[in-house]
């Protein structure tokens, strides 16, 4: 049998992959801001209402704190919410409910009850918004124990990773990488290609490793591709996962290249990237030629949207300490 | 905030049952009381109050780190809690010891919160659907609100078959209605039209801040805005708790939607063993609320129905042996094993946090047996 492969958008690919969780599992069901008739802001949910029906995609009210709690209170009930965040810096009024209640039920409960909740954030910036509209705040939740954290970089990706999200016992946060929508890929709709919490190296290398997650994707494997016509041999690893970190790749690639550089959107202080870094440090120390590196967005509040290609990180920004690690 | 004309109050603090209206419409749920259920309140308030007292020695004398006190409170938490059904589910705030007895609990799981063997204590589905307490003020007002969505969703409610059809109940006190959560779960039940009774019992005190803080208007006004109609009780009465709670999970379970109960009580002890209500009030307002006591005025009730001594001494004899008991099972409660740091952070595999157990376990074993 031919595999059925589309090419697609991450946009139709988080679309498909929730009506099939909502087609395969009766308790499947999508809260969120506008995700009803309009199909969300950006149309992930788009015609999965008229569809499925108000009951299994329900428009809720405005309240982010009241559409973590009452999910919590629906899972309590058998069921599977799919709560839709509108934006990224529009998560902390539901910050304690996702930290302070759902993070810690299962733990209390001491088991007997589960939390089969995702919490799908669009984030990250390059699309020119409004504050509050741009941010990565994955490291809170990755910081947070009881979470499970992902971000799919690709539509294949987006379309696998959505359904394992959804049939996890445990609370996934799922951040999908906004500027990474509409650009197309293949997807393969018969494939589950691997479990949820698993890294992938996207393009070998000999000489340096680059690990990222979300939108840097794109910027790393053009960096790589830089560096290559520059005669530096990079090897490329998509994280995918945040928490728990799927370290294995990463420590036989390190063991192979002996530098890392390690990109993210985020500000770099307490980050993921820095998590990476001392882990990596310490598990493969004997293998570094150089210091990890961060290449990270600053330590400012990110900036109107005239500056952002300035504060995210870009290609030049990842050559420049590709360069560095190179240098030892 | 005081007792007016509004206010739902079946038997006075006298210990008479009130001639009114409101009374008129209630006592009809009173009347179909057994003698044995009429007891079976006395008792509840009686044994819990006594737990409340051995729980509050245990801590003075060490054996836990915070006790959190209900007495004042019993004849609002032991009047709904009976008004629910089995099929109910009651989400509480941390301080509804008789209700939690009432559902079946085993008051020795909440005494293992505040001992620190358990951040649990509790299986909700072993104990009468009686969920775990939560210490942020409010926030489970919207988990009981999404527990009452899914009986919606479940068809579970509303069919029109009362023995059947479920509801939800969530205790918060008068400082939670100042949250955003309990505004937000207003919200959320009222737009699902969610079988969710609120019954919120205004002690007047959150830790030292009056309820006027609070709120300028009595709180059961408050969810009016919302849609959803609130009544106000006297919270000290029994009787009257039972019968407008019984009243408002049925109409919440017949499908009109969330209710707001207000019941008007008193915090007669501290908000907590570390707390010094000396500080921030008089103790003319607590000698006041001493002549309102839900006890006091049952008993009266119940002498005066023909109840003899015989059986107010028999309660108090079983009070006596619960606190005994608690007292000896309190004490052994040791050190949990750190199966239970681990085990149930997550319900599938999670490998960094394997490997963490994995090495304190090695970790320990390198002190050798004697350590």
């Amino acid at each position: 049998m031919t595999p059925n492969v589309q090419t697609m958008p991450m946009a139709k690919a988080l679309n498909a992959g929730l009506r099939k969780a909502l087609g395969d599992d009766p308790k499947v069901l999508l809260m969120g801001e506008d995700i009803g008739p309009l199909g969300g802001v950006f149309r992930i949910t788009e015609g999965l209402q008229a569809e499925f029906g108000p009951n299994r995609v329900m428009d809720t009210p405005l309240a982010e704190s009241g559409i973590i709690g009452t999910a919590i209170g629906l899972a309590m009930g058998g069921y599977r919410p799919v709560c839709e965040i509108q934006f990224d810096g529009f998560i902390f009024p539901g910050f304690d409910q996702i930290t302070s209640q759902l993070a810690k039920m299962t733990n209390r409960h001491e088991g007997q009850v589960a939390m089969p909740i995702v919490i799908r954030v669009p984030y990250g910036g390059h699309i020119g918004a409004v504050e509050h509209h741009q941010e990565s705040p994955e490291a809170y939740f990755a910081h947070t124990p009881g979470l499970r954290v992902v971000s799919p970089s690709t539509p294949h990706d987006a379309y696998w990773m959505i359904q394992e999200a959804i049939a996890s016992d445990d609370p996934v946060m799922f951040f999908e990488p906004k500027s990474r929508y509409w650009p197309k890929g293949e997807v393969n709709l018969d494939s589950h290609d691997a479990p949820l919490h698993s890294s992938a190296v996207v393009r070998e290398g000999t000489e340096i490793t680059l690990v990222g997650h979300g939108a840097m994707m794109s910027v790393l494997l053009a960096s790589a591709e830089l560096a290559a016509e520059e005669g530096t041999s990079v090897e490329v690893i998509d994280l995918r996962s945040l928490s728990p970190i799927d370290y294995a790749p990463i420590v036989a690639s390190v063991q192979k290249t002996g530098r890392l550089v390690v990109a993210a959107e985020a500000p770099g202080s307490f980050s993921v990237s820095s998590e990476i870094a001392a882990t990596v440090t310490e598990r493969a120390f004997y293998s570094l030629e150089a210091p990890v590196l961060r290449v990270s967005a600053f330590d400012a509040p990110f900036p109107p949207a005239k500056l952002e290609t300035t504060y995210l990180p870009d290609a030049d920004r990842v050559l420049e300490a590709v360069d560095r690690a190179m240098a030892y | 905030m005081s007792i007016t004309a509004a206010t739902v109050q079946l038997l006075s603090p006298e210990g008479q049952l009130v001639e009114s209206d409101a009374s008129a419409e209630y006592l009809p749920y009173i009347d179909a009381l057994s003698d044995d259920q009429l007891r079976e309140f006395y008792r509840q308030m009686v044994v819990v109050r006594r737990f409340d007292v051995e729980a509050t020695n245990l801590q003075k004398q060490g054996e836990l780190g915070l006790w959190v006190p209900s007495i004042g409170q019993e004849g609002a938490q032991v009047g709904s809690a009976f008004a629910a059904r089995p099929q109910d589910h009651i989400f509480p705030s941390y301080r509804e010891h008789a209700v939690a007895r009432i559902r079946g609990v085993d008051l020795i799981g909440v005494i293992g919160l505040l001992r620190g063997t358990t951040h649990g204590g509790w299986n909700p589905a072993d104990a009468g659907n009686f969920h775990l307490y939560t210490l942020v003020i409010g926030s489970h007002t919207l988990h009981a609100t999404g527990r009452a969505m899914a009986m919606t969703l479940d068809g579970t409610t509303a069919t029109g078959d009362p023995d059947t059809d479920a509801a939800v109940m969530t205790y918060f006190g008068d400082g939670s209605t100042s949250q955003g959560d309990v505004s937000e779960a207003f919200v959320f039940a009222a737009s699902y039209k969610a079988p969710v009774v609120f019954f919120l019992q205004n002690n007047h005190w959150a830790i030292s801040v009056p309820v006027s803080t609070q709120s300028r208007t009595p709180l059961y006004l408050r969810s009016g805005g919302f849609g959803i109609p609130g009544i106000q009780i006297d919270g000290n009465d029994v009787l009257a708790s039972f019968a407008v709670t019984k009243r408002n999970l049925d109409e919440a379970r017949g499908g009109d939607g969330p209710r707001l109960i207000e019941a008007l009580t008193y915090r007669m002890g501290p908000h907590t063993t570390s707390d010094d209500p000396v500080k921030y009030r008089l103790g003319t307002e607590v000698a006041h609320w001493q002549t309102r006591d839900p006890i006091s005025r049952y008993e009266t009730w119940l002498r005066s129905r023909g109840e003899g001594d015989l059986f107010f001494s028999d309660v108090a004899e079983e009070a006596e042996d619960f606190a005994a008991d608690i007292r000896r099972r309190t004490l052994s409660l040791g050190t949990p094993s750190i199966d239970k740091m681990f085990d149930f952070v997550y319900t599938e595999p999670h490998a960094p946090l394997a490997a963490q157990k994995q090495w304190l376990t090695e970790y320990d074993a390198s002190f050798g047996s004697d350590a």
